[in-house]
């Protein structure tokens, strides 16, 4: 087993919430199961929460359909597996029946065409949901380990901003400014807003502003419940046993953003506990005293050797040198970026991760085979 | 007309694929491509990414043009600037004479709940501002490096949703003037981006079909990037083929060789499996561009895809490229 995947396995196994983050189309999904999947076989009771999964990962994991509930996966593990898929709306509806003072108070903003539309298209929202669903299954459940993976945007650290500002936004007193600008002192400021409000209603509809405004009415009273709902999120984000894992594929613009993700956190003082670095190419190096052979020197050979029966090796030699010093040369600032954070490299697999027993093996690459580190530990 | 001549003659491109992919590589060869045929182009970054302007060794772009590709004899030009949704309403709200009014929604943080209110009102301000710029008559061509592929629907949506949810005023004419741009094969192609995986071709394939059923849009051809160039002599055992060569081969180095082609074997197989799925499930054109083995995206490396997409251009037919 790698050092490293040793390291991530040490991590992994003090951490009660692992954090998998990184852009899209890096493999942080199917990162974020394995590590559910390695904790069962390390004897654990995890759950992973998974946003989007492609096809076939879905199948390997038996979600079929789209669950808000965990089921669980069964396997050959001393722990237990569970799985199951963000669905942003049903977790949100659930909150606001949570804070609501009746059901009535619930059904007026559940029904809301404003509500409705925050749900699908407020930017953030789909990130505050996978927060909160990690909240409920890190505190008010009893798992040992929850694994979440976060929704591909631009800017990863919506996962952790997200709760406070969603929260602010629904404390927003739009209907105030609006109905009652002189109930109590008169300020200019709420003066000035209602006319911007006035002039808006002009541009947009005032159908539109009035949906908003009754949203806004009708969620009078619960904003404070979420915000410290978003703060206990927050305080969990920071706890020592929680893992932020930065997932990255080694091509040039995925490292930029990783290594952009890993400075943000530092700010926020939150730090990278692991990095995976799925996809990479093999270099097939070997030892050798002659330097034409080594590094990318075999380029020239392959162009010596262009036209005899070994020039396509060679050429398919020099492709994989080539590509693998590229990618070696970009990963090198994020490690020293992450240090100490262990770095895994994953090579590229032939075939996409469609069953179990696929899944299981990667795990072995990315954490070391289950028997590798139980003799140690 | 067909897909493949309208990478020619359309003058809006939006180029949409999943996150890894290299959506913005594949923007920036067509970009150079259809500047070195002549034509002035605009490329519009809708997210503010990096690695476009590090690609032509230029600063991060700004919501100014900046020149991307000098225009000279072989190049009609190509420029880039950024077109953020806060960045288009604002100029929305200040062309209208609304200066104060935008000003105030950032300081109350009324942006928010207006975008909230009207979803999809910063995808049709984005993509009102592109069609102001294709009829500005400045640019031959503009290509618009969509959101990534899920959001790309929802970016190209947001005019006929809109169309429903606001149905007078401004911005209802707005919005119907971009529907009329996206849905005019002769004005505007959706070029879609993958590489030959299974997954990736299949979240293609996906959003093509909902992007010509729900939105009604027109697509180009599909190009499919990150494909190994054939290399016949992969099959040959190297020691065999050092003998005939007379090489004498060090330890280690005829596994290595067999090791390396029986991966790029396996790999290339599966890329032919899913461009053979990709063409049997999509009856649309394929550009093909080689994997040019490097994870650095600079201009030497865009013009050789440039290179390869002019090639090509002419030739491109369903399912095959020869």
């Amino acid at each position: 087993m790698s050092p490293d995947a040793e390291r991530l396995d040490a991590v992994v196994g003090r951490s009660r919430v692992v954090v998998c983050c990184g852009s899209g189309g890096v493999g942080k999904t199917t990162t974020a199961a394995l590590v559910a999947l390695h904790a069962a076989r390390r004897g654990r009771r995890s759950v992973v929460v998974t946003i989007d999964p492609a096809r076939r990962l879905a199948n390997a994991l038996g979600l079929t359909s789209l669950s808000d509930q965990a089921s669980v996966i069964d396997g050959p593990w001393p722990g237990e597996m569970h799985a199951l898929m963000l669905d942003t709306t049903a977790t949100f509806d659930g909150l606001v029946r949570r804070y609501a003072a009746d059901d009535r108070q619930a059904e007026q903003i559940l029904g809301n065409r404003f509500y409705q539309n925050i749900s699908t298209s407020l930017s953030g929202t789909q990130e505050y949901m996978a927060s909160e669903r990690l909240y409920e299954l890190a505190i008010e459940s009893d798992y040992d380990l929850v694994v979440v993976d976060t929704p591909p945007t631009r800017n990863a650290l919506d996962f952790i901003d997200a709760p406070q500002r969603l929260a602010r936004f629904l404390d927003h007193r739009i209907y105030k400014i609006l109905i009652n600008p002189s109930k109590g002192p008169i300020r200019a400021v709420n003066v000035a807003a209602a006319a911007v409000t006035r002039s808006l209603a002009k541009v947009v509809g005032a159908d539109v502003i009035g949906d908003a405004i009754e949203f806004f009415r009708a969620f009078d009273g619960m904003e404070e419940g979420f915000a410290r709902r978003a703060e206990r999120v927050d305080r969990l984000l920071r706890e020592d046993t929680t893992a932020f894992v930065l997932v990255a594929s080694p091509k040039a613009d995925t490292v930029v953003e990783a290594g952009f993700f890993a400075d943000r956190l530092g700010e926020l003082g939150i730090s990278v506990r692991g990095l995976v670095v799925n996809r990479m190419q093999p270099a097939f190096e070997f030892a050798t005293d002659r330097p034409e052979l080594s590094g990318t020197a075999v380029r020239a050979r392959a162009g010596t050797l262009a036209g005899t029966s070994l020039g396509d090796l060679y050429t398919c030699l020099a492709d994989a040198r080539q590509l693998a010093a590229a990618e070696e040369e970009h990963l090198a600032g994020l490690a020293d970026r992450v240090a100490p954070a262990p770095v895994v490299r994953v090579p590229i697999q032939a075939a996409e991760v469609n069953d179990l027993v696929a899944l299981d093996h990667l795990a072995d690459l990315v954490l070391g085979s289950a028997d590798g580190g139980r003799s140690g530990t | 007309m067909e897909p493949a001549q309208s990478l020619t003659s359309a003058g809006v491109l939006i180029v949409a694929g999943k996150g890894g992919v290299g959506k913005t590589t594949v923007t920036a060869a067509l970009a150079v491509a259809a500047s070195a045929a002549g034509r002035r182009v605009l490329v519009i970054d809708v997210e503010g990414r990096a690695s476009m302007p590090t690609a032509f060794g230029v600063d991060p772009l700004t919501y100014e043009e900046r020149v991307l590709v000098d225009a000279a004899a072989e190049h009609a030009g190509v420029f880039a600037r950024t077109l953020t949704p806060d960045d288009a309403l604002l100029e929305y709200l200040n062309e209208r004479g609304l200066q104060r009014l935008s000003k105030r929604l950032v300081s109350t943080g009324l942006l928010d709940v207006i975008a909230t209110a009207i979803p999809g009102i910063r995808d049709i301000l984005v993509l009102g501002k592109v069609k102001q710029l294709e009829r500005s008559g400045m640019f031959d061509l503009v290509v618009v490096d969509a959101p990534a592929a899920g959001h790309a629907i929802t970016f190209l949506q947001s005019a006929s949703g809109l169309l429903d949810a606001v149905q007078v005023g401004p911005i209802n004419a707005q919005a119907r003037e971009v529907q009329e741009l996206l849905t005019d094969a002769e004005r505007c192609r959706v070029v879609l981006v993958t590489i030959p995986e299974e997954t990736p071709v299949n979240e293609l394939v996906e959003t093509a079909y909902r992007l010509e059923d729900q939105v009604g849009v027109a697509l180009g051809p599909v190009v499919v990037n990150g494909v190994h160039p054939d290399l016949p002599g992969l099959a040959v055992d190297p020691e065999l083929a050092a003998a005939e060569s007379g090489v004498a081969l060090v330890a280690g180095e005829a596994e290595a060789l067999r090791d390396a082609a029986a991966f790029r074997l396996a790999r290339t197989a599966v890329q032919q499996e899913q461009l053979e799925r990709l063409a049997a499930e999509l009856p649309l054109p394929q550009l093909r561009l080689p994997d040019l083995f490097t994870s650095t995206l600079g201009r030497a490396e865009v013009d050789r895809l440039a290179d390869a997409l002019s090639e090509q251009l002419g030739t491109a037919r369903p399912g095959g490229t020869a």
